[in-house]
C-alpha cells in the first residue's frame, strides 16, 4: 500500500478518486441505492486504478521529478466518459475514464480469439454485432501539460467556465486551455528578480466557483491574495489582500512556520473562503479582507510542542480542509494526527474530533468523539497530547458534494464515513 | 514560549535539514527550505543577542577592558526576558546595506532590533565609530591571518586573536557543521567577535578591495549551510560546499580556500547569508 497524497470526490459524488505517492490513481465508485439495505447508502468499491504518473529525471538540472500525485480534480461530467485532471510536480495530465460493457462479435474473417480465419471456409456472411461483456474500465491519457513548471506544482483548479484551469507552483500560476498542451499563460509572478530577496512561496490557489475571471492565491508568510484576471494580463497586483496581523504574544521561533498557509478552499456559493495553517482554520468572508470571521483552533495544543514538531518536520505537514457538501456551507472539516480529524459547526460552533483507524471504529458503528487532553489530569478516555502518534496523520480529507458521506485517508488507507441513517 | 531547544540546537537542526534537503528525492523543496530559513533566522538573532548582552554583562565586570568591549550595540535585554521576536525583518528587508549602517545599531531596528538595540543613544554614537571598527576589524583579520593588520588606534586585536584563547567574552558554544564528515559540533569556547563582525557590518571596516557585493545569484559562492558557523567559528575547517546546484548531487565541497580570508573581512550580512540559502534553493 502506498501513501495517499489526494481525495477528491467527482461533481455527482458517485466517484471517488485518490492519489497516491507512487504515481497511482484508484477511483471509487458508489454503488447504487439497495433497495434490501436501505439503512446505508451504497458502498464505495474500486472502479478504476491507473498509473498516472511515472519517476522522470531532468537531465539538465540533475533532478528527479517525483510521481506523486499532488493533486486530482474532475471535470464536470459532458458524456458517458469522466475526465480529471491529475499532476504530478511538474505535469499535469487530463485521463479520460471510460466503461466498456459491450464488445463486438462475430467478425467474418477474425475467430472471436483475435485468430484470422482462413477466407476459405468462409461460406456465410454476418453482420458483427456487440454483445454484452463483463465490464472493463479504461483510463487513458488525453492530454498531456508538460514543462510550464520550473517549481513545484502545489495546486491545480477547474474554472467555472469549464475551459480553463489553472496550476500553481511556488513562484508562479499559469492558466491553461484544457485543450491546448503546447501553449499555458502565466498569470502570476512572483519570483524576484535576485532570489536571494524571496521571501515569500505561493501555496496553494483556486478560481472562484462562479466568477471565471477569479481566483485566489494564498502565501507561506499567511496571506491570500484575490486577483482578477480582467484587470492585466499579468496579475501580479492583487485586487484584494487578505491578511490577518499576528498576535504578537504568540511569536516564536516558529512563526512563520505555522501561519503558513496549506490550503484555501472557496465555499460552494463563493462568498467565503476558508485557509487551513498549521494550528486552525479561518473562514474569510471576500468582502473583508483585514481579519477572517471566523477561527478555529483544530489543535492549539500543539503550540507547546512546536520544538519537537519541527525537529521530526511535522510542523511542514500541509493539512487540507474542505467544506460540507451541501447547499449551506455550515460544516468544516480537517485532519490531525493520531489519526484524528476535527469537524466545527459554524453555526453551533460546536465541534468535534473523531478518529479514523480500524481499531478503534467497528464497520458500521457510530463513531465515538474523541478528546485530548493537553495539559492537567486526564479524565479516562481522554488522550494525553503526549502519547498522540505524529506519525499518524490525516492531512487528506473530502466530503461528498450532495450527501453527508466523507473521506478521510490517513496515511495508508481511505475511510469513508456516511451520517447515521435511521 | 516554551522551548526545550536553545538558539544553539535550533541552528544546528536546522542547518541539518537544509543539508539533507539536498539529498532528498525530488529536488529542493523551496517551500520547506524557505520557512527553515526563517527558523534559521530566528534562531540566530535570538543566539546573537543573547551574546550581546553577555558581552554586556561581562563589560560591567571588567571595565578595564571597557574601551573596545563597549559595544555600543548591545545593552542589556531587560531582565533576560526572551527577546520579542516582533518585528523581525524579512530576510529582504536587511538586503539594503545603507540600512545597516550605524543608523541601523543606534537602534534603527533594522539588524539587530528588538531589545538589544534600545541602548541610549549617547553611547552607541561614539564608540561605534571608534572602537567597534577597530575591534571588529580585528576580528575579522584574525581568523584567516591571525592578528592581521591593526588599525590605527585600535587596540584590542591580539585580544581576538583566535590563538590567544579568547577574551573574557569570547566564551560560548558555537556550532559547525562539517560538510565532510557531515558531522555538527558545538564547540565551546568560540569565538564572539566573528559574531558581531556580522552582525555589525557597516563597523566592520575591511582593507578595500576586500569588500564584495551581494552575491549574485547563479555565481558559484562558497557559502555552505554551514559556513555562518564555520565563519563564526573562524576554524578553516570544512570546505565551504559549492553553492549554484539545486538538489540532486550531494555536496561537492568547494575547495576555495583562498575566498576564505576575503570572505571573513567581507560583510557577511544577517540575511543575505540566509539569502545565501535561499539562492541555492533557485532551480531556475
Amino acid at each position: 500500500a502506498d501513501i495517499i497524497s489526494t481525495v477528491e470526490f467527482n461533481h455527482s459524488g458517485e466517484l471517488l478518486a485518490t492519489g497516491d505517492k507512487g504515481g497511482r490513481v484508484v477511483i471509487f465508485q458508489q454503488e447504487q441505492e439497495n433497495k434490501t439495505q436501505s439503512h446505508s447508502r451504497g458502498e464505495y468499491n474500486v472502479y478504476s486504478t491507473f498509473q498516472s504518473h511515472e519517476p522522470e529525471f531532468d537531465y539538465l538540472k540533475s533532478l528527479e521529478i517525483e510521481e506523486k500525485i499532488n493533486k486530482i480534480r474532475w471535470l464536470p461530467q459532458k458524456n458517458a466518459a469522466q475526465f480529471l485532471l491529475s499532476t504530478n510536480d511538474k505535469t499535469i495530465k487530463l485521463w479520460k475514464i471510460s466503461e466498456r460493457d459491450k464488445r463486438p462479435e462475430g467478425y467474418n474473417l477474425k475467430e472471436e480469439d483475435g485468430r484470422y480465419r482462413d477466407p476459405t471456409t468462409v461460406t456465410t456472411l454476418r453482420v458483427p454485432v456487440f454483445r454484452p461483456m463483463d465490464l472493463m474500465v479504461e483510463a487513458s491519457p488525453r492530454r498531456i501539460f508538460a514543462n510550464a513548471h520550473t517549481y513545484h506544482i502545489n495546486s491545480i483548479s477547474i474554472n467555472s467556465d469549464y475551459e480553463t484551469y489553472l496550476s500553481a507552483d511556488d513562484l508562479r500560476i499559469n492558466l491553461w486551455h484544457l485543450e491546448i498542451t503546447d501553449r499555458s499563460f502565466n498569470i502570476v509572478d512572483i519570483k524576484p528578480a535576485n532570489m536571494e530577496e524571496l521571501t515569500e512561496v505561493i501555496t496553494a490557489a483556486e478560481f472562484h466557483p462562479n466568477s471565471c475571471n477569479t481566483f485566489v492565491y494564498s502565501s507561506s508568510k499567511g496571506t491570500i491574495r484575490l486577483c482578477d484576471m480582467r484587470a492585466s494580463a499579468l496579475c501580479d497586483r492583487h485586487s484584494k489582500l487578505f491578511e490577518e496581523p499576528e498576535d504578537p504574544s504568540n511569536r516564536s521561533f516558529f512563526s512563520e512556520i505555522i501561519s503558513s498557509i496549506s490550503d484555501v478552499k472557496f465555499s460552494h456559493s463563493g462568498r467565503y473562503m476558508m485557509t487551513r495553517d498549521y494550528l486552525s482554520v479561518k473562514i474569510w468572508d471576500l468582502n473583508m479582507e483585514n481579519r477572517p470571521v471566523e477561527t478555529y483552533q483544530v489543535h492549539e495544543y500543539l503550540r507547546s510542542k512546536l520544538c519537537s514538531l519541527y525537529e521530526n518536520d511535522c510542523i511542514f505537514d500541509k493539512f487540507e480542509c474542505c467544506w460540507n457538501g451541501s447547499d449551506r456551507q455550515v460544516i468544516v472539516m480537517t485532519g490531525s494526527y493520531n489519526n484524528f480529524f476535527r469537524m466545527f459547526d459554524r453555526n453551533t460552533k460546536r465541534d468535534i474530533t473523531l478518529e479514523a483507524s480500524r481499531e478503534n471504529n467497528k464497520p458500521r458503528t457510530v463513531l465515538k468523539p474523541r478528546k485530548v487532553c493537553a495539559s492537567g489530569k486526564r479524565k479516562k478516555d481522554e488522550i494525553s497530547v503526549d502519547s498522540l502518534d505524529f506519525n499518524k496523520k490525516i492531512l487528506h480529507t473530502a466530503w461528498h458534494p450532495k450527501e453527508n458521506i466523507i473521506a478521510v485517508a490517513t496515511t495508508n488507507n481511505l475511510y469513508i464515513f456516511q451520517d447515521k441513517m435511521n | 514560549m516554551e522551548c526545550t531547544l536553545d538558539a544553539q540546537s535550533l541552528i544546528s537542526i536546522s542547518l541539518r535539514k537544509i543539508h539533507s534537503s539536498r539529498t532528498q528525492r525530488g529536488g529542493i523543496k523551496l517551500h520547506k527550505n524557505l520557512l527553515v530559513s526563517y527558523v534559521l533566522r530566528n534562531a540566530r538573532q535570538l543566539y546573537l543577542s543573547e551574546r550581546y548582552a553577555e558581552l554586556y554583562r561581562r563589560q560591567q565586570h571588567y571595565p578595564d577592558g571597557a574601551p573596545l568591549l563597549a559595544m555600543p550595540a548591545c545593552p542589556p535585554p531587560a531582565a533576560a526576558a526572551p527577546p520579542e521576536l516582533a518585528g523581525l525583518p524579512l530576510p529582504a528587508d536587511t538586503q539594503d546595506r545603507e540600512a545597516r549602517s550605524c543608523a541601523a545599531v543606534r537602534g534603527g531596528a533594522e539588524l539587530l532590533e528588538v531589545p538589544v538595540c534600545a541602548a541610549p543613544p549617547e553611547l552607541q554614537r561614539a564608540p561605534c565609530r571608534d572602537s567597534s571598527p577597530g575591534f571588529y576589524r580585528a576580528a575579522g583579520s584574525a581568523g584567516p591571518g591571525g592578528g592581521g593588520s591593526t588599525p590605527p588606534g585600535l587596540l584590542y586585536a591580539a585580544g581576538c586573536d583566535f590563538g590567544s584563547g579568547g577574551a573574557p567574552h569570547c566564551s560560548s558554544r558555537t556550532t559547525v557543521l562539517d560538510l565532510d564528515t557531515h558531522v555538527v559540533t558545538t564547540v565551546e569556547n568560540g569565538y564572539l567577535h566573528q559574531d558581531c563582525c556580522s552582525q555589525c557590518p557597516c563597523c566592520c571596516q575591511p582593507a578595500p578591495g576586500l569588500a564584495s557585493p551581494p552575491p549574485t545569484p547563479g555565481t558559484k559562492r562558497k557559502y555552505s549551510p554551514g559556513q555562518e558557523e564555520e565563519e563564526e567559528e573562524g576554524v578553516e575547517e570544512g570546505e565551504p560546499g559549492g553553492g549554484g546546484v539545486a538538489g540532486g548531487p550531494p555536496f561537492a565541497p568547494c575547495t576555495k580556500r583562498a575566498r576564505f580570508e576575503e570572505y571573513s573581512a567581507e560583510h557577511p550580512q544577517d540575511s543575505s547569508n540566509i539569502s545565501n540559502l535561499i539562492s541555492i534553493f533557485g532551480s531556475g
